[in-house]
């Protein structure tokens, strides 16, 4: 039987742009079909903007890739509509351990709280994780909503204009010409649209290598993220063992910078390193080899003109943390909803600039966590080893040493300090659900408070008289009327007896009051959309 | 800004020199190195006061000399 990854799920086909005498001109076109394209084509098709996702392949990623997806992630694709089947197949788990040498030196926990609806990971193969987004475009092809996929279609030149962008797309049939009001570019870490600009993509460079091999096998380990450093069975190296669907296992392990990557592929070779590891009992069979060498850098600016860079077009991190498509999600989570607003003409084109400063922002601080991670996993020199021995070490013995263990600072939310979005706050309220901050889920009346929000501006009064339905800047915002209880009090009211937040579309807090206020909501909203 | 205490303030230098060496004594570079770092680990989480920590981690990167004016 073939893998999923083998079958062409989306298949070239002749579209009438080809035959069109003039190029004809889109609202929204979306380069790459992988899960941030995806993601960004379904968020906006959703809202009715028209979207053209063009990609030159036709089949979803090869090998499991990107496998490990955080709660924020998940909680955007419950707001796109899909959620359930990502957590319905993946693998749920919250515990990591750490181990140096052979013993067990530190355990964590990823979520210590309750009353969250998702869970802070799953585990998930790319490759199911593009298709449940296919599924979800395919589903919303049948609504009727405007979206289309264009599979063995390859940018092969992109022009920004001060208005639109002009393409040259290549087919089986040749090429044809395309133009778009707006272009995402989602196309990759080695994103062509990027070169074609002749965009910068600098950062630093990790000089090391990493072989994924993801086996199947029946295993009784159990479903936690188990890291070691300088293990037995890798000497003087790290390894990694996650847990994926199906009976797959991600092994991750470290192999140094002088190699030959093509002698390290080869199944003979990987098979004794796993088989050390796993012990010469267990029976095993390869689904996919890899070997990995990773950069942390990212690009100037994200927006330049009409065409906007998302995902690791943007920015690159090292695996250490699952940063790389857990932050991709956010971009266009943060994107698409400022892009319907400009191209509604609610607001300005200058809106669209925030994009760039928020999510330039959340590009720091996964580029920062991860390259401290790398560091510490992979020291440089005889002293920072002696260090990261130094901690390993202690961290068995003193508590202290714990926080300092750094296998990979596992990816949360971004909150947007600083942005020029934001408008009041309250002092005496939770600092985690400050302007800026992504809502704290929490267990409602009917269900939980993340599925009432999200894709359109909105007020929550907790305790608080307002307005069902409130109009400033053209938008109009619906209320939702909480009641209190703990998680409620305990994640928005603080000390403060009832509240009032705005909600931007991607369910991050624009501002929050103690009471309702209508002026000072208008003013918030004007603020929140960039006026 | 808290202050790192470059006056005397050990009660019995001579006591915590001879401690210091005592600590080291007859292991081989390896092992002491790896001491010398647990130490800086450890004492660093008793100081706690990061400002603190910054002072003394620039007066130790310039070759002992104190780098304020």
């Amino acid at each position: 039987m073939n893998k999923i990854f083998e079958v062409p799920l989306y298949p070239y086909e002749r579209n009438s742009d080809q035959d069109a005498s003039s190029p004809v001109r889109h609202s929204v076109v979306v380069v790459g079909a992988g899960p941030i394209g995806l993601g960004a084509a379904i968020d906006l098709a959703q809202q009715d903007i028209p979207v053209v996702v063009v990609d030159d392949n036709d089949k979803v990623s090869w090998g499991s890739r990107a496998i490990c997806f955080a709660k924020r992630p998940l909680e955007i694709l419950d707001r796109l509509g899909c959620g359930d089947a990502f957590v319905d197949k993946g693998i749920t788990w919250d515990t990591g351990k750490v181990f140096f040498d052979t013993r067990e030196v530190y355990k964590f926990n990823l979520l210590p709280e309750d009353g969250h609806k998702r869970p802070a990971f799953i585990n998930l193969q790319q490759y199911h994780f593009e298709k449940y987004l296919l599924d979800r475009l395919r589903e919303l092809q049948a609504e009727g909503k405007p979206i289309e996929l264009r599979g063995g279609n390859k940018v092969v030149s992109a022009e920004a204009e001060a208005d639109h962008v002009k393409m040259l797309i290549d087919t089986p049939d040749g090429p044809y010409k395309l133009e778009a009001d707006w272009m995402i570019a989602c196309d990759g870490a080695a994103s062509p649209v990027r070169s074609m600009m002749g965009l910068d993509f600098v950062g630093r460079v990790f000089e090391d290598n990493f072989l994924i091999a993801d086996v199947v096998m029946e295993a009784d380990f159990p479903t936690e993220r188990w890291f070691w450093f300088d293990p037995p069975f890798n000497r003087g190296q790290s390894a990694l063992l996650h847990k994926q669907p199906d009976n797959v296992w991600r092994i991750d392990l470290q192999l140094g910078w002088d190699i030959d990557k093509d002698e390290e592929k080869k199944p003979e070779n990987v098979i004794p390193r796993l088989k050390a590891m796993l012990g010469d009992d267990v029976q095993f069979e390869l689904e996919w080899i890899s070997i990995y060498t990773f950069q942390c850098r990212r690009m100037e600016k994200f927006r330049h003109g009409r065409v906007l860079f998302a995902g690791d077009a943007a920015h690159q991190v090292s695996p250490f943390g699952a940063r790389g498509a857990n932050s991709g999600l956010a971009d266009t989570d943060n994107l698409c909803w400022k892009l319907k607003l400009v191209i509604d003409g609610v607001a300005d084109e200058r809106l669209l600039d925030t994009y760039d400063v928020e999510r330039v922002h959340g590009a720091d601080e996964n580029i920062l966590n991860s390259s401290r991670s790398t560091d510490f996993i992979t020291p440089k020199s005889e002293t920072s080893t002696i260090f990261r021995n130094a901690v390993l070490d202690l961290a068995e013995i003193c508590e202290f040493a714990r926080p300092l263990v750094n296998s990979g600072r596992l990816s949360v939310p971004c909150t947007y300090d600083g942005s020029s979005l934001n408008g009041a706050d309250v002092e005496a309220m939770p600092e985690r659900t400050r302007p800026g901050s992504p809502a704290s889920d929490a267990p409602i009346q009917n269900g939980w408070l993340l599925d009432q929000l999200g894709n359109k501006f909105q007020l929550l009064a907790i305790n608080s008289d307002a307005p069902d339905n409130f109009s400033a800047c053209d938008i109009v915002i619906e209320t939702i009327h909480l009641d209190t209880n703990d998680e409620i009090a305990q994640r928005y009211l603080g000390n403060e007896k009832s509240a009032i937040y705005l909600m931007r579309p991607d369910q991050h807090v624009a501002a929050r009051w103690t009471s309702f206020d209508g002026d000072a909501i208008a003013s918030a909203v004007a603020t929140a959309i960039g006026n | 800004m808290n202050k790192l205490t470059t006056t005397p303030n050990l009660s019995d230098p001579d006591g915590f020199y001879a401690q210091l060496l005592e600590l080291h004594e007859g292991r081989d570079k390896q092992t002491s190195d790896a001491i010398n770092a647990r130490l800086v680990l450890l004492l660093s989480n008793h100081i706690g006061d990061h400002e603190i920590i910054a002072q003394a981690f620039s007066i130790a990167g310039q070759n002992g000399k104190d780098p304020s004016p």
